[in-house]
């Protein structure tokens, strides 16, 4: 075994893979395993699918980059959950493609914001936030009230998410899983959201969040 | 956890810290042939490598964090294996809130073996707070709202949870009503002010007028009149030609334009005699009003809030409209 580490050491790729292995050790016990849990692959009772206007809103939600600043995960301190609500659990994101978890916490947390403003408010504070909140530093996003949405592509989203979802859907009496969107829905889908503007989109995202649990 | 999962998370965290503990020892020994201290035999750079061992400091705190390692998997556990504290930070795995609270009641048995440290937390908290909530809750909001100590709470709860829509002054904004004056839609009362708070309030909501009123012209002629209602100087062919067509709106406001509260009706419908504007009060804002229609939503917070902090809530919205 003379200076055998001289080997790793003039050896770039050897020592990368050695590097990689070594780090991988964290993601294959912490990560890996969940992927095949009971907690993380079965939606709570109440999970819903998200409807073709709220799947829009979603998108807007994403291209927008609402989780720069808002995180959709109560983390379990009293202090969160007085605020907030029920602290978030793996059950409610097992449909989420990508989950929007999101870190940063500039504005508050939104995983349980369904329900608790009035549409007329989340046009108001989005159009021009700090008409109804003038301490806020949220920016306006008031082309959303223009912007229309076309539905081309949302009955592609709810068969993709068919697919993405089609071992983790809710289970009927006979254990058959039921698929998030019948073939109805994704035909009817485009119907249901063209001509609709963006606004609206994101408000029926942002009402729908959070009532699995509450 | 299945055994698999349970197997794969032990074999592979223990394994890799004595993977650790063998790559230090092996480090610690001198394979290179050359004395301690000694050249290496090369230069670069007239730089000249030696071979000195690793520094003692360093080498006592790597082995430290892996005796550490092991202290804290006998604390905190692995896999399947909950430790020797029986520590979880929350219940993962509940399915809806009913199973979410029968765990939190086990878990808080003293036998049960598991700390959940939020459950504890919030265990802690309520023993301290829930007899000062209790309290409250029993005495009037009317006894409240003369209580500077309860005002406070209530305060505090209100900028939480209400100043979003209301202000943080409660002054409101438009679309949003004021609570701090006397002009109320559903009601100024304790009683009322709770209600509201606590189940929410759907306005009967306002349609679109301009057909019904036969376009721009028929907008143009109410809007007129309910100004002059409350005082302002307005075209008087207009406003009489207005106030033919109010009677389809004296439904819901009232024969007089009075409101719904004073007609004993939970429509929502506000007074537009007393020159304060929900919604605006400029000419363009009220034929905009009557053109497009209106529907206020005060959302319920008994869910959220509960009902003994919906009382100290109540308690500070009635006290903003006493003199």
């Amino acid at each position: 075994m003379k200076n055998s580490h001289e080997k790793v050491e003039k050896n770039v790729g050897l020592f990368f893979l050695f590097t990689v292995f070594a780090i991988s050790i964290g993601g294959l016990v912490e990560i890996t395993p969940l992927f095949f849990q009971k907690e993380t692959t079965t939606p709570v009772d109440n999970l819903k699918p998200y409807t073709a206007l709220q799947m829009e809103g979603r998108d807007i939600y994403i291209r927008e980059g609402c989780s720069n600043c808002h995180s959709q995960m109560i983390r379990p301190f009293r202090a969160e959950t007085e605020r907030y609500g029920h602290y978030s659990v793996a059950g409610e994101s097992v449909w989420e493609h990508p989950f929007l978890w999101g870190s940063k916490r500039t504005g508050p947390d939104l995983a349980r914001v369904g329900g608790r403003y009035s549409d007329d408010w989340h046009i108001a504070h989005l159009t021009d936030p700090r008409s109804v909140v003038p301490e806020s530093n949220m920016p306006a996003y008031s082309w959303l009230n223009t912007n229309t949405l076309d539905g081309e592509l949302i009955a592609r989203k709810l068969s993709t998410f068919n697919f993405l979802t089609r071992n983790r859907s809710h289970k009927d009496e006979n254990g058959n899983a039921i698929p998030l969107y019948t073939q109805a829905e994704i035909d009817g889908a485009k119907d249901a959201v063209k001509g609709k503007t963006e606004m609206s989109a994101l408000i029926a995202y942002l009402q729908s969040l959070g009532h699995a649990l509450k | 956890m299945s055994s698999f999962w349970n197997i794969w998370v032990w074999v592979l965290t223990l394994g890799s810290l004595v993977g650790c503990f063998l790559l230090l020892r092996m480090c610690l020994k001198n394979f290179a042939g050359v004395e301690e201290g000694e050249s290496m035999g090369h230069t670069f750079d007239g730089i000249e490598e030696l071979n000195n061992p690793l520094p003692k400091w360093w080498s006592t705190f790597f082995l430290l964090t892996i005796i550490w390692a092991f202290g804290y998997i006998a604390l905190y556990g692995l896999g399947n294996w909950t430790g020797l504290l029986g520590w979880k930070s929350s219940n993962q795995g509940i399915l809806n809130l009913a199973e979410s609270k029968a765990k939190t009641l086990e878990n808080l048995q003293k036998d049960s073996g598991v700390l959940v440290q939020y459950d504890r937390e919030v265990a802690a908290a309520d023993a301290k707070f829930g007899p000062i909530f209790e309290a409250y809750a029993a005495r009037s909001i009317e006894d409240l709202a003369t209580d500077g100590e309860a005002l406070k709470v209530g305060q505090r709860l209100f900028i939480q949870n209400c100043a979003q829509c209301h202000g943080s002054d409660a002054h409101g904004t438009t679309g949003f009503p004021n609570l701090t004056d006397k002009d109320w839609l559903y009601g100024g009362t304790p009683e009322v002010i709770k209600e509201t708070i606590m189940n929410g309030r759907i306005a009967s909501g306002m349609m679109a007028w301009e057909g019904a009123l036969g376009g721009d012209q028929g907008v143009k002629e109410v809007a007129a009149y309910v100004i002059s209602l409350s005082g302002r100087s307005v075209d008087p062919e207009l406003a009489k030609a207005g106030k033919a067509k109010f009677a389809l709106c004296a439904g819901c406001h009232g024969p007089d334009g009075q409101g719904s509260l004073a007609l004993g009706m939970p429509m929502g419908a506000p007074n537009l005699t007393d020159n304060i504007w929900l919604y605006g009060g400029s000419q363009r804002a009220i034929e905009s009003s009557i053109r497009n229609g209106r529907a206020g939503v005060m959302p319920p917070w008994k869910d959220i809030l509960g009902e003994e902090k919906v009382h100290l809530i109540s308690a500070y919205v009635y006290s903003l409209s006493q003199d």
